[in-house]
């Protein structure tokens, strides 16, 4: 009886070596990468192209440029428009990111459509303006890269565009309900006559 | 029965031997340490059976002695005793040296009140208390010692804080080793195991200048057991299950002693939890995986000894997925819903965004004492640091950290005491420190922190002198050279115009430009001074009271300097600066102690004033693609902190005892006359404990702790264009949450198994009544409220 109980603690004693040895093995492996430690933003989205091309004349064209080479931080970021928008006109949006830091610059876009379903862009405005997304991810709800805008009579105003990542999918339209993080933000004053 | 085998034996050997026994041993018994004669020393001839005495001046003489062996045993009071074999060759003459640091070599008699300078003002946690926190960090052990708060991000990231300072400003130090983790970012918590210690002290007071200049907030002593030099095997496993979480911990340990002074040690660790709770949702991703082992070997005797130390730590940990936020305007909506974005079900699985850490140490140390004069120690360390955050992305790089630094420091540090006077101690030495940051790349972000070099140098003096029977002081000084050598590209932008850089540090700047950044090569050297002075005195009826006077000085760490990015989980840009300068404080504190199992208490009062404080304060917000964002800056300010902590502790019956403790506190911005930030707000607890020795040791208590609302904080509020809503927005990111209650319930006992071991059982409650809340100095209190009810079982087994 002694000698069994004697057994069982080197045992528990065996088996308590095992389970910190197994621990130490299985926890020696720390790769290094050396090298050259300057790495670009490659997230980062430093131009937002707003393309709006109206469907009755397609040389009026207004586009909605947001530019901040620098990322977050440094400078601040400036905003272009192009012109005004037709009253009482239908308009293709487009809307296209970049990271101009790149050479040649890389299209963001194409990363938010490989992930459509992970993403949506949000319009809101203050123009009068009607923003239809046109486009749907793979589960049928809306993406937002392209647009159909409506725009009612002589106005000023501004168009806000929100992408959000990891958004609540569907949602009821407004980014506040849609929920994720913010990827891009930006608001352009607009005219329309 | 022994003496009596022997007196047989003895004869035998006289009968076998009978030659000329005229010979003569004259013995002289000294301190090892001062050389002074140790009189009244006995001396037990174990050859003959006999005794005599060393006289006055520490000598003793043996008569009648025939050439050949003689095994004496030498005892005096307070000292080891000690067994040799003496040749005899014609008269002889023995010098014999005693030790009387019987507590260096003794098993447990490192007991909790064990101080290693007696002027220190500092608290300890016990092996028994680390053991009910095994599954916790060392932040949460460390809250339950007064003064002592945490800065956390959400529960599992907890960084702890002495007198409301924190990261750089305290000193850990691990088995003798100044921990270097990267503890510069508030969301990094120290990578450390807590089932690896044995003793854990906390030095509110100035007594840390053997480890650093820079403990403006104090020091954490995390220390190793010492073994009983005998021959042994033992150890224990312990499990611990929790019900918020779904997870805990095993930890085991097994220890080998020798009798001729060897030692080995193997430890290990394994923590899961998975998403945590709080009263009302499922905190997702808050989960954390954690891997910790050493292993020790050593031998200890009284002259010399070495003892080796290796520990590794991976922690994996899940961050709230609810406060990955992109802008203010997401911040804003997380504050005003009062709870969380994204709630999923419970999972195991740690995803995005998540932190994971490598942490390695090992340290070898050897010691050498000499006669009538001291002990010198030489100790080399190294540390390893590797870590790796990761965020949600976009595309395929979810697997690609955002974050990943890599921090290598290592440290060769000898040093002396010298303890051959009667009344002085002299502790003196000095260290050669090497530390490298490397930014690992890959990560298609740029580094939050650059590649640095960084060389330091340190010496120090310290000397204790005893008064007299009652009081004793002590003082020390410390200079410390320091010199980092970075590598940081800046936007020509900022470098140019924002930060104003091509005028103050043009010196800096290579020329080279590369995507509109400039290659510059920032390069700071500092000399720190330091100095403390304490002062003991005991007093009747157990009453004891210390004073501390403390100089330190810190160089501003790399974040502080360098640090320029992004942190998601705060949505904030966080902005170091290159014109920082050190940050220097003036500490006093006083304790007045009564050491009393019936009824104890200290009261501790303290002031410190800091020049130059290095706060990081929102400064206004910047325009981006993500559109408004809070930035971050580090700035300098002066500053004091005062407080007072007030322990009781009082045994109401034979069974029953109460331990109380309070914490006042209060900072002052005196550059801006507005309150500090992050300071922790007024707390207390009361704890009552029944025990009953003689039913199993059974224990059963309940603790209550309150954190009363934080009124005194500077106000960084702001408004914000919303768009979308077309208004103006209230962003309040600096108001404090509500005043909070927890009761925690705590029950154990302890069982015989296999006859002569032995088995402890624990069940705990914590928050027990589920209560919702949200602490201020949590990072993520704008997110998600704390966590809620705990039931936890603990079993351990010593064998």
């Amino acid at each position: 009886m002694n000698t069994y109980k004697l057994k069982n603690m080197k045992t528990i004693k065996l088996l308590a070596l095992l389970f910190i040895s197994t621990l130490a093995i299985s926890c020696s492996n720390d790769d290094d990468g050396h090298g050259d430690d300057h790495d670009s933003e490659e997230e980062l989205i430093t131009t937002v192209v707003y393309t709006l091309t109206n469907n009755a004349d397609n040389t009026d064209v207004v586009t909605l440029t947001f530019t901040d080479l620098d990322g977050e931080g440094g400078a601040d970021g400036t905003y272009d428009i192009s012109g005004p928008l037709t009253a009482n006109a239908t308009y293709t949006g487009g809307i296209k990111l970049w990271n101009a830091t790149e050479n040649p610059a890389e299209d963001i876009t194409e990363e938010v459509e490989g992930e459509a379903d992970e993403h949506e862009f949000f319009y809101s405005n203050t123009a009068g303006l009607t923003i239809t997304k046109t486009d749907v991810d793979g589960n049928g709800n809306p993406v937002g890269i392209e647009t159909t805008i409506a725009t009612g009579s002589a106005a000023t105003g501004s168009i806000t565009v929100i992408l959000k990542h990891e958004p609540t999918k569907p949602n009821n339209g407004t980014s506040s309900d849609a929920g994720g993080s913010t990827d891009v933000e930006v608001t352009f004053s607009i005219e329309v006559q | 029965m022994k003496h009596y085998l022997l007196v047989v034996a003895l004869c035998f050997f006289n009968l076998a031997h009978t030659q000329n026994c005229t010979y003569t041993l004259l013995g002289e018994i000294k301190d090892f340490h001062d050389g002074t004669p140790m009189s009244g020393a006995t001396i037990y001839n174990e050859t003959s059976n006999t005794y005599t005495s060393a006289d006055i001046n520490g000598k003793f003489t043996i008569e009648n002695l025939c050439n050949g062996k003689l095994v004496l045993v030498i005892s005096h009071v307070g000292c080891e005793t000690k067994r040799l074999e003496v040749g005899i060759n014609g008269d002889t003459y023995k010098e014999v040296n005693m030790e009387h640091h019987l507590e260096e070599l003794k098993e447990i008699t490192v007991t909790a009140d064990t101080k290693d300078e007696k002027t220190s003002i500092q608290q300890t946690v016990s092996k028994k208390q680390i053991e009910t926190f095994t599954d916790k960090s060392l932040g949460d052990v460390l809250n339950t010692v007064s003064g002592v708060s945490s800065l956390n991000t959400g529960n599992t990231i907890v960084k702890p804080m002495i007198h409301g300072l924190h990261s750089s400003r305290l000193l850990i130090v691990n088995n003798n080793v100044r921990l270097f983790d990267q503890e510069w970012g508030d969301e990094h918590a120290p990578n450390i195991d807590i089932n690896s210690s044995g003793r854990i002290d906390v030095i509110k007071g100035a007594n840390s200048l053997m480890y650093g200049s820079d403990a403006i907030g104090g020091l954490i002593l995390i220390r190793p057991e010492n073994y009983a030099v005998k021959d042994s095997l033992f150890g224990s496993t312990s499990v611990s299950l929790n019900t918020n979480g779904w997870g805990g911990n095993i930890n085991s340990e097994l220890i080998k002693t020798y009798k001729n002074g060897f030692y080995t040690k193997f430890q290990g660790s394994y923590k899961t939890f998975g998403d945590f709770k709080s009263p009302k949702f499922n905190l997702s991703n808050t989960g954390l995986k954690s891997i910790n082992t050493s292993v020790r070997v050593g031998f200890k005797s009284f002259e010399k000894g070495f003892d080796a130390y290796y520990s590794f730590v991976d922690n994996t940990l899940g961050i709230l997925r609810a406060s990955h936020i992109g802008n203010t305007n997401d911040l804003v909506r997380a504050i005003n819903s009062g709870e969380p974005q994204y709630v999923a079900n419970f999972s195991h699985s740690i995803d995005n965004p998540k932190q994971s850490i490598f942490h390695h140490l090992g340290k070898i140390e050897a010691y050498k004492r000499f006669k009538e004069f001291g002990k010198l120690t030489l100790q080399y360390d190294f540390q390893i640091n590797r870590r790796k955050e990761f965020d949600l992305r976009r595309g395929e790089r979810a697997n690609t950290p955002v974050v990943d630094l890599r921090l290598f420091t290592t440290s060769f540090q000898p040093n002396l005491k010298i303890d051959a006077y009667e009344n002085l101690k002299l502790n003196t030495g000095f260290l050669l420190r090497y530390q490298q940051n490397d930014a690992i790349s890959g990560t298609g972000t740029s580094p939050l922190i650059p590649d640095y070099d960084k060389y330091d140098f340190g010496i120090y003096a310290i000397g204790t002198y005893n008064l007299n029977l009652f009081s004793e002081i002590s003082t020390g000084f410390r200079y410390d050279f320091s010199r980092i050598e970075a590598s940081k590209r800046y936007r020509v932008t900022d470098w140019d115009e924002t930060y104003n850089y091509d005028e103050l540090f043009p010196e800096f700047n290579s020329g080279i430009i590369e995507s509109s950044e400039y290659l510059t090569n920032p390069e700071f050297s500092f000399h720190n001074i330091s100095a403390s002075l304490g002062y003991l005195r005991h007093m009747r009826n157990d009453f004891e009271f210390t004073f501390n006077y403390g100089l330190a000085s810190r160089m501003p760490n790399p974040s502080e300097l360098f640090s320029e990015g992004l942190h998601h989980s705060a949505a904030r840009i966080e902005i170091g600066q290159l014109t920082m300068e050190k940050e220097v404080a003036n500490k006093f504190i006083v304790s007045l102690e009564r050491s009393n199992q019936n009824f104890g208490f200290t009261i501790s009062p303290y002031y410190k004033y800091i020049s130059n404080f290095i706060q990081l304060i929102p400064i206004g917000t910047t325009t981006t693609v993500r559109g408004a964002f809070p930035v971050w800056e580090y700035n300098q300010t002066n500053a004091q902190i005062f407080g007072v902590d007030v322990d009781v502790n009082k045994t109401i019956t034979n069974n029953l005892y109460y331990i109380g403790s309070l914490s006042l506190l209060r900072g002052d911005n005196l550059s801006d006359d507005i309150p500090l930030i992050n300071m922790p707000a007024t707390n207390f607890s009361n704890s009552l404990t029944y025990t009953n020795e003689k039913l199993n040791q059974l224990s059963i208590g309940l603790t209550q702790k309150t954190v009363l609302q934080q009124n005194r904080f500077p106000d960084y509020n702001f408004f914000t264009f919303d768009a979308t809503l077309q208004q103006d927005v209230f962003v309040n990111i600096s108001s404090t949450p509500a005043t909070y209650t927890l009761f925690n319930f705590n029950s154990s006992a302890k069982f015989k198994v296999f006859k002569t071991k032995t088995l402890s059982v624990a069940f705990n409650v914590e928050n027990l009544f589920n209560v919702s809340y949200r602490e201020h100095l949590n990072r993520l209190r704008y997110f998600a409220d704390e966590l809620g009810r705990n039931f936890n079982i603990k079993l351990k087994i010593n064998y």
